[in-house]
């Protein structure tokens, strides 16, 4: 168990400097989200009650297609030089890189979220009528259901000639009920017209459900050729 | 009195491994991609506490049996036995060194090597430092290594396959566009593994560079191993075959 921990926290921390110096997936996904954001600025000019009804879809979309960015740079750098197979002879366990590959992506996508909120609450001058603190629940579960997923799939299709098409095709389809959950969440509580409790529950259901899927077969994921 | 550091290059402090009678055995191993046989059948059993050069032509097989000994290429058909245990089992084991560097590009050789020791449960900067001054680099080069010569990658590479000690070596091309004399101080800091009971696989097409180091030399063709010889003359049968 400890070995998980230290080699979960080492490769953590690996990859957060290898992303500093390179800047290769904040720079490309927060690009991406700044587009999506004045694209939909400009295409229509909501009134804020109408904005508090289509805000939480424009939001988890956005995030949705950055992440995918994040999420194919994450084992693209284990590409390189064939550094996944210094991995896979070393006694560390399989779950240990799974683990720190998420955390990792769960990072940048939160970093993300970080900086895009504020300009979609000025962008759509938003002003939420429900409880604010639940969209804390909502993003994390959120999040990590996006990446969760993402770094399973995206490892999944890391042997595919065309992995950067193969990870969308795989990960959208799958991520449904998580994007419906965080939707209509969000919208709950910036509408204030519902409780956001029952998604908040199927979020964690889900994070629970495909955490430990991805937990199980990712060592058979690891060392097949 | 200490050694002074540039003195150091190709002494390593190696834990003597002591392995009477144990083998890496070799048995029936094919290996096919698709329809390509990579590895035809190869039957072989290599003492421990020997360097083994592995040689032949582009396409023998060489990086083939050399990856299913270090557990990366899964057999088709047939085993492998480290120790008597499987390349999976005995990876504690085995330093690998392959054709790519095998580090990250981005971080510097040091921070390479904290990284791979994690791995194995090395903590602390000592063993890093030692193996990075044993194969005659710096580890107080903060440069990163995708900005290092080929040459110093080579040697950075083969520090990281020897980092964990590991009594069983398996080396592909590590002389590969190195210059002759780091190639002598790499060879030098190999036979002194193999003198502290290690065993070494070496991949090369340098084998002018073990003659006198290696105690075998296997020659393999079209995925089969077709000589064994004490030095680098051939048997003639096996060479008019291989002609």
């Amino acid at each position: 168990m400890n070995a998980l921990w230290a080699v979960t926290l080492a490769t953590l921390v690996k990859d957060i400097r290898l992303e500093w110096r390179s800047k290769d997936a904040l720079n490309s996904m927060l690009f991406f989200s700044l587009l999506v954001v004045v694209i939909f600025v400009f295409s229509f000019d909501p009134l804020a009650e109408e904005s508090r009804h289509i805000v939480g879809g424009l939001v988890w979309v956005a995030f949705l297609f950055a992440a995918v960015v994040a999420l194919n740079q994450t084992w693209a750098r284990e590409l390189r030089n064939q550094v996944l197979d210094a991995y896979r002879v070393s006694p560390a366990p399989a779950n240990a890189l799974f683990l720190a590959k998420a955390l990792g992506n769960f990072i940048f996508v939160s970093v993300l979220e970080a900086l895009m909120t504020p300009l979609f609450v000025i962008f759509y001058n938003l002003r939420v009528l429900g409880p604010a603190w639940q969209l804390i629940p909502i993003a994390v579960l959120g999040t990590w259901a996006l990446v969760v997923n993402g770094t399973f799939f995206a490892a999944m299709s890391l042997r595919t000639r065309s992995r950067e098409i193969m990870l969308p095709l795989l990960l959208f389809p799958i991520s449904i009920p998580a994007v419906l959950g965080m939707v209509a969440g969000t919208t709950a509580i910036l509408t204030g017209e519902d409780s956001a409790h029952f998604y908040i529950v199927l979020l964690l259901t889900y994070d629970v459900v495909f955490t430990t899927a991805c937990l199980t077969l990712f060592g058979m994921i690891l060392h097949a050729e | 009195m200490p050694i002074p550091d540039s003195e150091r290059v190709g002494i390593l402090p190696l834990i003597v491994t002591d392995t009477p009678g144990s083998t890496i055995t070799v048995n029936n191993v094919i290996k096919q991609f698709g329809r390509f046989a990579a590895l035809r059948g190869v039957t072989a059993e290599f003492d421990a506490g020997r360097f083994h050069a592995i040689l032949g032509e582009n396409g023998a097989g060489k990086t083939t049996l050399l990856r299913a000994l270090a557990g990366l290429a899964q057999p088709t058909r047939g085993e492998i036995s480290i120790f008597g245990r499987s390349p999976q089992e005995a990876c504690r084991d085995i330093g690998y060194m392959a054709h790519p560097s095998l580090l990250y590009d981005e971080m510097s050789g040091m921070e390479n090597l904290r990284y791979f020791g994690s791995l194995y449960g090395i903590v602390g900067d000592a063993r890093c430092e030692e193996v990075i001054r044993a194969v005659g680099l710096d580890p107080e080069l903060t440069r990163a290594v995708g900005q290092y010569s080929q040459g110093m990658r080579q040697r950075m590479s083969l520090a990281r396959a020897i980092l964990h000690d590991p009594r069983v070596l398996l080396l592909d091309e590590p002389f590969s566009n190195v210059d002759v004399h780091s190639a002598r101080a790499m060879v030098g800091l190999l036979k002194g593994m193999r003198d502290a009971g290690k065993t070494v696989f070496v991949i090369t097409h340098q084998a002018l560079l073990l003659e006198g180091v290696a105690d075998e030399f296997v020659w393999m063709q079209a995925g089969e191993i077709v000589d064994r010889t004490a030095s680098l003359a051939r048997s003639a049968s096996s060479a008019e075959g291989i002609q």
